[in-house]
């Protein structure tokens, strides 16, 4: 029964960490623009603009709701629902930090731990694309369909080289588990001598793969250099062109949610999750549940860190073409992470003995 | 002619190794962004803090009184010709007696229209007044709803004897007198 009610409780505060983190972000994006322009970004509302994301939000609902007349109504509602859905359903599998423990009893800090995390990660991911699918099909103008159909090319191109350098991982860690995953990535030592504990992140040992799996993320979040399918230059707005008001709000929100949750991802398989130099000291003085929190702080400054750099590349790199891109995802980081795969082969069966 | 060396001779060469990784040239690109985070930023927050204008920057019109208070223009129509976008109108009138306070010449304008929205700031209506009359400011014409509340009659134009516009800085360097 407890264990039923601190499950809720972590959806619950999950789901508004991650509204929080995407309505922020938004405040985030154009704060970095700014400064990284040389600007000031907003700083109107609430001391240095802090209440932008609220007054955002406000503008959105008091927005005309339009459904254009010649859409398929149906879908075109479900289709931001679909894409919001998946955005959050996501971080369900994500390790967010050891355990806590209530009356001598463990309750992992984490709302699903299914032994094929990374599998599902993936199989949700995928299903996003349909949000876009749908929602530029069923608006029944011929930006968004291009803006689309560009969105599902890029996202399948992309997944292949994004699943060949997770193989990588799961060879070596031998589970599909994102918990084994992380947890491994805090015993041992680094390259096996190094004496620094929490810090055997997979990162050390697949350079390549991260690289790949970076890029890849990119694409999958449709963020620049990849954000073709919603590219204002050339289709107006891509898939949500014809979207106004809170739908048009609910794509803009999922993709920020996206782009937190792949940072958290990106931070569980390759960058030690929870894990960092000094948890071990850390659980055997303090309190388990302190310790879990702290844990989670530190994956949460993790994937904060990534929402920073992918707006940091965003307003560093301008938008491939859409050739260059596919060329990019077949015939360079397929490919690769193939080889990665092979490098990594290689390398377990001389080093594991 | 070669006026700097700053300019790179373009060409379609084969991109070597390493240009082809382009994840060096995407790093210092990235190193470029991060430089700039922490320069000092160039916006002004604009209705509390105003940009210094140059002397020689031309905004609103205003039309002078002298020391004693009384508007110098004659209505000589010589701005209105000169000026290249017929962006002035007006209407003479002859100074009656008792109202040598209000004119200093014998004649004035008794309506005297700038459209703001034909005007092109071009600065001649100025260089043409052989009365001193009228001068550009660094004043900006603010925005509005109607086109036709542009049209500045002489309620807006003519300085007010409390708030009297100062032109000096303009008159002493860049004006003949
Ligand atoms: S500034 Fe130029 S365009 Fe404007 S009123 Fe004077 S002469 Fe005409
Ligand atoms: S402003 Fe000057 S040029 Fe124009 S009518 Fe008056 S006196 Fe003549």
């Amino acid at each position: 029964m407890f264990l039923l009610i601190f499950k809720i409780a972590l959806i619950v505060i999950l789901f508004l960490i991650s509204l929080g983190v995407a309505a922020y972000a938004t405040y985030g994006e154009r704060k970095v623009a700014a400064f990284m322009q040389d600007r000031i970004g907003p700083d109107r509302a609430g001391p240095f603009g802090l209440l932008q994301p609220i007054a955002d939000g406000v503008k959105m609902f008091m927005k005309e709701e339009i459904i254009p007349n010649v859409s398929d109504k149906l879908l075109f509602i479900l289709g931001p629902c679909i894409f919001m859905i998946t955005a959050l359903m996501t971080s369900a599998v994500i390790p967010w930090g050891t355990a806590m423990e209530f009356d001598g009893v463990k309750y992992g800090l984490q709302v699903a731990d299914i032994n094929i995390g990374i599998l599902y990660v993936f199989g949700v991911v995928s299903l996003g694309v349909y949000g876009i699918m749908i929602g530029g099909w069923a608006s029944n103008n011929k930006f968004a369909l291009l803006g689309a159909v560009r969105a599902s090319s890029q996202m399948i191109s992309y997944e292949l080289a994004m699943g060949m350098s997770l193989i990588a991982i799961i060879m070596m860690s031998g589970s599909l588990s994102l918990n084994d995953i992380v947890a491994q990535q805090g015993q041992g030592k680094l390259y096996g001598f190094i004496p620094v504990s929490g810090l055997n992140w997979n990162i050390f040992y697949q350079p390549l793969g991260f690289i790949i799996f970076l890029i890849c993320a990119f694409a999958e979040c449709n963020r620049t250099p990849f954000d073709l399918p919603e590219c204002e230059t050339e289709l107006v707005g891509g898939y949500h062109t014809e979207y106004s008001s809170m739908k048009l709000g609910l794509y803009l929100f999922a993709e920020y949610i996206n782009m937190f949750v792949s940072g958290a991802i990106i931070s569980c398989l390759y960058f030690g999750g929870y894990n960092f130099p000094g948890l071990e000291y850390l659980s055997t003085v303090l309190n388990p549940n302190l310790v879990s929190i702290i844990s989670f702080g530190a994956l949460f400054t993790k994937a904060i860190f990534f929402v920073f750099f992918f707006m940091w590349i965003r307003w560093t790199i301008p938008r491939f073409r859409y050739d260059q891109l596919m060329k990019l995802g077949w015939q360079v980081l397929l490919p690769l992470s193939i080889l990665n795969v092979l490098l990594t082969g290689g390398g377990l069966t001389i080093f594991s003995k | 002619m070669q006026l700097t060396n700053r300019s790179k001779v373009v060409s379609n060469k084969e991109m070597s190794f390493k240009e082809k990784l382009y994840i060096p040239a995407i790093l210092s690109g990235m190193g470029v962004t991060f430089k700039h985070m922490f320069k000092k930023s160039v916006s002004l927050r604009y209705p509390e803090v105003t940009r210094q204008f140059s002397p020689v920057y031309r905004g609103m019109h205003v039309l002078k009184r002298d020391a004693e208070g009384r508007e110098n223009c004659t209505a000589c129509g010589l701005c209105a010709v000169a000026c290249p976008a017929e962006a002035i109108t007006m209407d003479a009138a002859e100074r009656k007696k008792g109202e040598e306070h209000l004119y200093r010449e014998e004649k004035y304008a008794a309506k005297y229209e700038i459209n703001m929205l034909r005007c092109i700031f071009c600065g001649l209506c100025e260089e043409a007044c052989p009365k001193d009359a009228i001068y550009l400011t660094d004043r900006i014409v603010p925005t509005e709803y109607k086109r036709s509340n542009f049209i500045y009659g002489k309620d807006v134009l003519v300085e007010k004897m409390e708030d009297r516009i100062d032109i000096t800085k303009r008159k002493k360097e860049y004006h003949i007198d």
